[in-house]
């Protein structure tokens, strides 16, 4: 038995976990008590991290272990901790989405795809901070405190997923859960420097996810490689009954197409929309020597017109809280959750009681969204807003549509800008929404996208992200983009870009 | 196209928090009303090409109905269904009064 060291433990991928792990050059709770160690040394600064389960995912080790031991069929990903973003209802563990309204909720059952992390047994290191039930692109919205971007802790992670991110991106775990319904996996996974994808709608269940827009919700994997969100997305997709709008087809190849990495002859469609004004100049210049990277590989690049993404942030916004409103409106303190009395008055109505829940429950941006989609589905707007906005989006699809007839893929930067410094936008909701602008055309038709990392801006020597997106069902053409870009970049920069991120240990945050 | 729509106003918000059983104090009242009516203002840009003859799309594969054998299968057990309740009552949800003090 060859002996890993610790460090290379945490520096290792998940696919080379894997199969250290299989080669029994290393047991589950060797690499679960190492990120667990990781977390309690950094964590403190980062802020990743809402709950940490470390018996739970020692007691998930040792039992894989354990099957390992007496020769039993396990998954090729069993004993690779993971960290999951606290949106996923985890049996037995805290799930709070972010907000006061559920501060020490334990579900009773399982979402789908933490279920199939336990089956797998993938030991769940603990639940990821996020913006409150997921609104947001920095994390700030979280009711208990900000994830701290570990590239410079005075910066944001990205958002709502910014907890998923920074655990990776901090090598607090190897990969993560994410759920993306504007960009939440895709714009963290840029400004941290990590791999996220976006699945087709329906590729990965919604069932037990802490619901935001049902229409635009997808979870996805965050990871440090293509291979590895690759691998994540694989266990995690394909068909659940207990999902009515999950797909019920043979799921995607993409593990194949990640470990292909060949763009041969593809053709990569250039954006037009995507990538202009408001568009940083370094977060421009690593995009546009990432195509050339690509043309060297031999794919054909084409730009493509999709005018009606002009409108997207528009539609967006009024789809997004419409949803969000009716979803939100489950909170009503009388099954579980929170529940508050009005001030010096124990004989208050369930209604009254209810107002008072909220209005102590909500953070302002969830306040902000519930009354903005209340205010479009109202009798009088509803045409006007919602139902304009869904017109866009049908445009939108349109668009994207024709983009396909000339293009295998797009491409575009992720996100128009790296991280910004905390607090810079919390309270102008507008330039804060602006971070998405390039990532909720795909959640609003359905498509897949992935972000990888495309080095690191000179401005301020901060990471940017290249995002792919693919036709529906098409996710595996994500990863053979992805995979071959990160081979080349890697080669270019002789190392992975987390390797140039500062080793936090002994920071603290301020 | 569709007409010009009006702003949103303070005494909107309002009401609109009413209806959404939040119950905003005057601060957050005047923090938030003028945000919204920026965020409305920049949302409003949907009407200009939302043509009549544009369907809307509500979700973004075609959506059929899902049937499913009509099987028994394992539920939550009434103390799990409970188990994050705020409060509980002879195995029941225990809620505050429904009707008015008069009723």
């Amino acid at each position: 038995m060859i002996a890993v060291p610790r460090d290379d433990l945490l520096r290792l991928s998940a696919s080379a976990l894997a199969d250290a792990l299989s080669a029994g050059e290393v047991s589950s709770v060797e690499i679960t008590q190492a990120y667990l160690d990781r977390i309690a040394a950094v964590d403190g600064a980062v802020h990743a991290f809402l709950h940490v389960d470390t018996a739970g995912a020692l007691a998930q080790a040792a039992e894989v272990d354990r099957r390992r031991a007496v020769g039993a069929a396990v998954h090729a990903l069993a004993g690779v901790p993971i960290a999951v973003k606290d949106i996923v209802a985890t049996r037995g563990m805290p799930t709070t989405a972010g907000s006061r309204l559920l501060e020490g909720w334990v579900p009773p059952y399982d979402a789908t795809v933490a279920a199939r992390l336990r089956t797998a047994g993938l030991p769940m290191l603990g639940k990821t901070n996020m913006d409150e039930f997921a609104m947001g692109s920095s994390t700030e919205h979280s009711a208990y405190g900000p994830t701290h971007n570990p590239w410079d802790l005075e910066r944001i992670p990205g958002g709502s997923g910014g907890g998923s991110a920074a655990a990776v991106a901090a090598f607090e775990a190897p990969f993560a859960i994410g759920t993306d319904t504007g960009g939440s996996i895709r714009q963290p996974g840029a400004v941290t420097g990590t791999v996220g994808v976006k699945p087709t709608y329906g590729g990965v269940s919604r069932y037990g996810l802490v619901a935001l827009a049902s229409s635009l919700d997808q979870a996805g994997p965050v990871a440090r490689t293509v291979l590895d969100a690759a691998l994540l997305h694989e266990l995690i997709g394909g068909h659940d009954p207990m999902d009515s709008t999950s797909i019920a087809g043979s799921p995607p190849p993409v593990v194949e197409a990640a470990r292909r990495a060949d763009v041969r002859g593809m053709r990569i469609g250039v954006v037009r929309e995507l990538g202009g004004e408001g568009y940083q100049p370094g977060v421009r210049a690593r995009f546009d020597e990432a195509v050339a990277l690509l043309v060297g590989a031999g794919a054909d690049v084409v730009e493509v017109s999709c005018p009606h993404f002009d409108y997207a942030f528009a539609a967006y916004y009024l789809i997004l809280p419409s949803e969000a409103s009716s979803n939100l409106a489950r909170f009503d303190a009388m099954r579980y959750g929170l529940r508050v009395w009005p001030e010096h008055d124990q004989a208050a109505s369930a209604e009254e009681v209810m107002l008072a829940t909220r209005e102590a429950g909500f953070g302002d941006e969830a306040k902000r969204r519930i009354i903005l989609g209340t205010y479009a589905l109202s009798s009088g707007y509803y045409d006007a807003y919602y139902g304009s906005a869904q017109k866009v989006r049908t445009l939108i699809a349109r668009d994207f549509a024709r983009a396909y007839e000339q293009a295998d893929v797009l491409v575009s930067p992720t996100a128009p800008t790296t991280a910004f410094r905390l607090g810079d936008k919390l309270d102008d909701p507008i330039a804060m929404y602006l971070n998405d602008i390039a990532t909720i055309p795909a959640n609003l038709a359905g498509v897949p996208g992935l972000s990888v990392p495309s080095g690191l801006a000179d401005e301020d020597s901060l990471p940017a992200g290249f995002q792919v997106l693919a036709p529906a069902e098409c996710d595996d053409r994500l990863y053979r983009v992805g995979a071959a870009l990160e081979a080349m970049l890697h080669e270019q920069w002789g190392g992975p870009l987390l390797d140039r991120a500062p080793a936090l240990v002994g920071m603290s945050a301020c | 196209m569709s007409d010009p729509i009006p702003g949103i106003t303070r005494n909107d918000v309002a009401h609109l928090a009413r209806l959404a059983r939040i119950d905003l104090t005057d601060a957050e009242l005047d923090h938030l009303a003028p945000q919204l009516a920026v965020i409305v203002e920049s949302v409003t840009k949907v009407s200009e090409v939302a043509d009549a003859d544009v369907p809307p799309t509500s979700h973004p594969l075609p959506l059929i109905n899902v049937f499913r054998a009509d099987e028994v299968t394992p539920s939550l057990t009434a103390d799990q269904a409970l188990s994050g309740a705020p409060a509980v009552e002879q195995q029941r949800f225990s809620v505050p009064r429904i009707l008015g003090e008069e009723q």
